[in-house]
């Protein structure tokens, strides 16, 4: 009894962290659209590009709870070093390029962290809030390095990995855009199956006991919204590179709004909820700016209302019948287990 | 031998309030220590010092002998002094498995571990089934914590502490609000510690208190008022009056 209970252990971190049938078509149909929407590409990216950044704000906000407001200040700060790096030819290969640019967005996030460790989900808006909006004014201000508000103009850059050129009609930038996201949900998808992930849900569902059992809950915080913004500094990297240009609306606050808006079409704290509301966003988006090109804000607004109002929970549990199904048709669920370490 | 915890004229007020006065408490190593005192006494807010969540106005705190007067709450838990909660605090969307899982997980020091996954590690999947089980929740444990009665939640709550395999275990009240049936589950859990784990009960049941304890501490207006045997706590008329007073109030 005692030694086959946890090989019967069937719910928790164990299925979670197995691929489900479901996400491996999710990913399958993600890459064939490369070749099945041939005249897509530009769409496809920008959804690639928003996905990551839904992914950026999934990891803190999903899984560690702080609530932000400013996400755009990581996004505009890997677009901008992305930008200025390819601009002055200083790192010319774009991967190693995006790299840096994550790596800076990450160091901001670092120094940043400690002023979202403190205080209620009201003050944490303000202060993220407010971090975005003094980038944006640096930004600005400094128009010799950046531009101003014209926009950061002469980005060019070097054929990714010497091989593949970006080409005006985004195949390249799509391919990139689409395997980047690939590798950096992986990656999420292990740091949230981690004892670092749970720990993360435990500060958030109760931070008070999870200092109690041991959780060094600050640290815990830094450390993820220092990942977070690695994360979303790829993201804006990723819009410098294929749009080849940056402007000063990559730290907005419409992006940072847009993005609270992505996460809560498509749920928060399973990860598919930034990939899935940033598909259904740029949709809608596209769909409703191409009917009504001066007010598709309006529609954009109503939806949302209407999601609040019919419950968040009720939208991002669409997919839950979809996970359901999924475990049933999970084919090695009919197996017996060969370990517990089977995840992965 | 250092006393597992000792505390030197632990003062703590709010405003003009004195929620402990000068409270200089042994708690010797293996003890089965109760605390006990009327309502309003101070003393969660002693375990709330002793623990960190509070800081002392004034006084010491030492854990083995080393000072822990200052330090945050998780790194006192790393030392090995522990607590339940009076009032469950539980992660409601995590299960059983999980819940302790995390306190298994931070005692091996694996928590700021992200690159591997937490189903890869058998016998801390193992350890984690087998505490459930002791607790007798191992039926329950994939379901989300928040489902449980309150009984299992409470279980859930002493286990979560005892996880961290602490050298001493703070109990506030863990039989409060628990019915009759699930009562004698946790005695028998609370009877069964290791002897060398020194446990400081806090609690108003009398009857847990004589049947648990060997020393008792009595804690009046924040401040200690009579320390002694349950036998002579029990034949002390003083601690007879402040309860027959605060019996007369209710």
């Amino acid at each position: 009894m005692k030694s086959s209970a946890p090989n019967q252990l069937k719910g928790s971190f164990e299925t979670r962290a197995r691929w489900q049938p479901l996400e491996v078509l999710f990913w399958v149909a993600a890459f064939a659209s490369y070749y099945f929407l041939p005249g897509k590409h530009l769409i496809l990216t920008e959804i690639a590009i928003l996905a990551l950044f839904a992914l950026s704000l999934d990891l803190i906000l999903g899984y560690a709870g702080i609530v932000s407001l400013g996400h755009a200040a990581f996004f505009g700060f890997g677009a901008y070093v992305a930008g200025l790096l390819a601009k002055h030819q200083l790192v010319t290969e774009p991967l190693l390029a995006l790299l840096l640019a994550g790596l800076a967005a990450m160091l901001l996030g670092f120094v940043t962290s400690f002023l979202v460790l403190r205080g209620s989900d009201l003050t944490r808006i303000m202060v993220t809030l407010g971090v975005a909006l003094v980038l944006r004014e640096i930004a600005n201000r400094y128009a010799w390095l950046t531009g101003g508000a014209d926009g950061l103009q002469g980005v060019s850059m070097d054929p990714l990995l010497g091989l593949f050129r970006f080409d005006m009609f985004g195949r390249t930038a799509h391919a990139y855009t689409l395997i980047v996201l690939f590798v950096l949900f992986l990656l999420a998808r292990r740091i949230v199956n981690s004892p670092f992930g749970l720990s993360l849900q435990a500060i958030k569902g109760n931070a008070l006991r999870a200092a109690a059992v041991g959780v060094a809950v600050n640290a815990r915080l830094v450390a993820v919204y220092t990942m977070a913004a690695f994360y979303a500094g790829i993201a804006g990297a990723l819009l410098t590179q294929t749009t080849a240009f940056a402007s000063l609306d990559v730290f907005s606050f419409e992006r940072s709004a847009d993005l609270l808006l992505v996460l809560i079409i498509g749920g928060t704290g399973y990860l598919y909820g930034g990939l899935i509301g940033a598909i259904v966003f740029k949709l809608m988006q596209d769909y409703l700016s191409a009917l009504t090109p001066q007010y598709w804000p309006f529609w954009i607004g109503l939806v949302l209302v209407v999601i609040v109002l019919v419950g968040r929970d009720r939208f991002s549990s669409w997919t839950l019948p979809l996970r359901r199904l999924a475990a049933r048709l999970d084919w090695r669920a009919q197996l017996p287990r060969r370990s517990v370490g089977g995840g992965g | 031998m250092a006393p597992a915890l000792q505390t030197f004229g632990l003062d703590k007020r709010f405003g003009g309030i004195v929620a402990a006065n000068d409270v200089s408490l042994h708690v010797e190593k293996g003890a089965r220590h109760a605390l006990i005192g009327p309502n309003g006494a101070g003393k969660t807010t002693l375990v709330n010092l002793l623990t960190g969540l509070l800081q002392p106005t004034s006084g010491r705190i030492l854990l083995d002998g080393n000072e822990i007067t200052h330090l945050k709450p998780h790194k006192r838990v790393k030392l090995g002094l522990t607590r339940t909660f009076q009032i469950n605090q539980l992660f409601f969307e995590l299960t059983p498995f999980e819940t302790v899982a995390l306190a298994v997980c931070e005692r091996e020091g694996l928590g700021g571990t992200w690159w591997r996954l937490l189903a890869s590690r058998r016998e801390l999947v193992a350890e984690v089934v087998s505490i459930l089980e002791r607790f007798g929740l191992a039926d329950v444990m994939e379901e989300r914590t928040v489902t449980l009665p309150y009984g299992k939640q409470r279980l859930l709550e002493i286990a979560l502490a005892i996880a961290s395999q602490p050298s001493v275990l703070l109990l506030d009240e863990p039989a409060a609000g628990v019915p009759e049936d699930e009562r004698q589950a946790i005695l028998t859990i609370v009877a069964a510690l290791p002897s060398d784990v020194t446990v400081l009960l806090i609690e108003h049941d009398m009857d847990l208190v004589f049947k648990f304890a060997s020393f008792i501490s009595v804690l009046v207006n924040g401040a200690l008022f009579v320390q002694g045997t349950p036998e002579q706590i029990a034949g002390d008329s003083r601690v007879r009056e402040v309860y027959l007073g605060e019996a007369a109030h209710a």
